[in-house]
């Protein structure tokens, strides 16, 4: 469906370009108090009103989208980044030593509570951004791992491939300049589903105050932070709540739109 | 390979999963900084108490020994002793078990009841306005965060109809009917997002059946559409949707730490977060090693029921 393309490419762009846009310019200060004008509702101060210590909560939610961004990001290149080789070493040597090491060990990731786990390196290590993107990224690699692996297997039995390795190539040549940029497709697809599920589980641990510290404003945090004073002022746990849903819903409309329009032979229903 | 072959080769690879998984728990514990017995004493205490109290917990051993110590324990079902309260872990877990869990299995419930129907009503409905408008819900319901879902959920039937307490726990003692209550607002919470993936798995995994051969020959027998669908497509449809049940329940456990936070129930997750606070880490060690170990179980016995099933996925699995 293009409608799923247009619309998730537009929710996402405008979450990005607000995260841009907030390193030049916000309506309100973040850092700055205004006790007199707290907890007002969208509309009587600022777009999206204020928050219980009087800042403008639009302000707020675009420097919040931009931790959201940044941990997502470098979580989903930690996957990426570890991930795709691993699978792409595990497909170039079939049933060998190496990828059943590397299949196992992803077994194991994937049986792992990914929330418990993430919970567990933040506690011991501290909560922070930059431990939050570890948890997050750890959990990334095997999902890549296995979608690289499963695409480029098949290729392996290719003419091309065939003939590249009739040629001479190296099995690392081959898989760096024939097999990564026939799945890179379904590399990015995924990619946009883990920065979706990433910006979740950013989220999530910082409701529960282990993810980026204050002052800088977070969405999870702007949660915890409403979550005492919901019936008081509904817009300061509203706000937050619908940010993330139009990201996450942004990217993943986008995921699907971008796997129907780059391999339609992949279009089957989402699960 | 006979079904002996296959129950021995994936009984080692539980096994080997759990020893893995509580290596790798053991090893973060262990890096993890700070002085536990420092920590409970104080800045001001002296070394000879620190180094007495380091003794009585245990912790002057060698990490390897530690180890051993801590897994031959658990097997035993003896989870150390608290380093705060100074009660064994077992107990405390057990305590915490009868909230958490019975909330997981409520919520598997909801998630069943509500998500089995909606994908069988979508993939029946292919296409049409029915179908577009559940998987527009479920599209929805995957971007929702549980947290933020509890917390509208307590605002509209805690807050403003009166309908739930906002949060806490009744209790089993007050009787089954109040403590189920308490556990509502949780349940629907955590089986939101759940029942929107299992939804999703559920229609696309009728929809792929209803094209099998076996289905054309049971309409070509005579039956009518719905009678297919009922008697020959369930059936073989339901098996992906009870791996990704297994997959859920994983999650739910682990999604009720959050959302016990979000009511203030006193479940695992409480435990798990006034432990991290009170760097209890012999709790937390135990409490995650435990949910892992619930995981792996719940996945191995899927797997399982699997085999017994179908005989075809013994072969190579």
């Amino acid at each position: 469906m293009r409608l799923s393309l247009i619309l998730g490419a537009a929710l996402s762009a405008l979450v990005l370009a607000l995260a841009a846009l907030s390193y030049l310019w916000t309506p309100g200060d973040v850092t700055a108090m205004d006790i007199a004008n707290r907890m007002k509702p969208p509309g009587a101060a600022g777009l999206l009103g204020t928050d219980h210590f009087g800042r403008d909560m639009l302000s707020m939610i675009m420097v919040g989208a931009r931790v959201s961004i940044a941990v997502a990001l470098v979580a989903v290149g930690i996957g990426m980044g570890l991930g795709v080789p691993l699978g792409l070493a595990a497909a170039a040597r079939r049933g060998g030593w190496l990828d059943e090491l590397i299949m196992r060990g992803n077994d194991l990731i994937f049986a792992f509570p990914s929330l418990v786990i993430a919970i567990l390196i933040t506690a011991v290590f501290g909560p922070g951004a930059i431990n939050a993107i570890i948890a997050i990224g750890i959990f990334n690699i095997p999902v890549f791992a296995r979608v690289a692996r499963g695409a480029a297997l098949p290729l392996w039995q290719r003419e091309f491939i065939l003939a590249a390795r009739v040629a001479g190539k190296s099995r690392a040549h081959i898989s760096v300049e024939h097999i990564l940029p026939n799945i890179a497709n379904l590399l990015v697809v995924q990619g946009t589903i883990q920065f979706s599920l990433a910006i979740l589980a950013e989220a999530g641990l910082s409701y529960v105050g282990l993810g980026a510290q204050p002052p800088l404003p977070s969405w999870g945090r702007m949660l915890a932070d409403a979550q005492t004073l919901v019936a008081v002022a509904p817009h300061l746990a509203l706000v937050p709540g619908l940010a993330i849903i139009l990201t996450v819903l942004g990217l993943n409309l986008l995921g699907d739109g971008l796997r129907d329009l780059l391999d339609p032979r992949l279009r089957r229903v989402r699960t | 390979m006979g079904l002996i072959a296959y129950l021995a080769r994936r009984l080692l690879s539980l096994v080997l999963s759990l020893a893995v998984a509580s290596v790798v728990i053991f090893a973060v514990i262990e890096v993890a900084p700070g002085d536990p017995a420092a920590f409970m004493l104080g800045m001001n205490a002296q070394p000879e108490t620190v180094a007495a109290l380091r003794a009585e917990l245990g912790l002057d051993m060698a990490p390897l020994e530690r180890y051993g110590h801590w897994v031959l324990g658990m097997v035993q079902g003896d989870f150390g002793t608290s380093y705060t309260y100074r009660t064994p872990v077992s107990q405390m877990v057990a305590d915490r078990l009868w909230v958490s869990l019975p909330l997981a299995l409520y919520a598997l419930a909801l998630t069943m009841i509500v998500a089995i129907p909606a994908g069988i009503y979508a993939a029946s409905h292919r296409g049409k306005p029915g179908d577009v408008a559940v998987m527009g819900l479920t599209q929805l319901g995957v971007a929702i965060p549980n947290f933020w879902f509890a917390m509208i959920l307590v605002l509209i039937f805690a807050i403003t109809l009166r309908w739930f307490g906002a949060g806490g726990f009744a209790g089993w003692d007050a009787g089954f009917g109040p403590a189920m209550k308490s556990l509502t607002l949780p349940a629907i919470a955590l089986a939101l997002p759940q029942a929107a993936i299992l939804a999703r798995v559920m229609r696309s995994s009728l929809i792929e059946v209803m094209g099998e051969d076996y289905m054309r020959t049971a309409r070509a027998k005579g039956l009518t559409r719905s009678q297919t669908l009922w008697r020959h497509g369930l059936r073989n449809a339901l098996i992906p949707v009870l791996t990704i049940l297994g997959l859920q329940f994983a999650f739910l456990l682990a999604g009720a730490i959050i959302i016990e936070q979000v009511f203030f129930l006193p479940g695992l997750g409480r435990l798990v977060f006034q432990a991290i606070s009170a760097r209890d880490l012999i709790v937390v060690e135990s409490v995650v090693m435990l949910l892992v170990f619930a995981v792996i179980m719940v996945n191995f016995l899927v797997d399982l029921a699997y085999a017994l099933a179908d005989p075809r996925l013994r072969r190579g699995a």
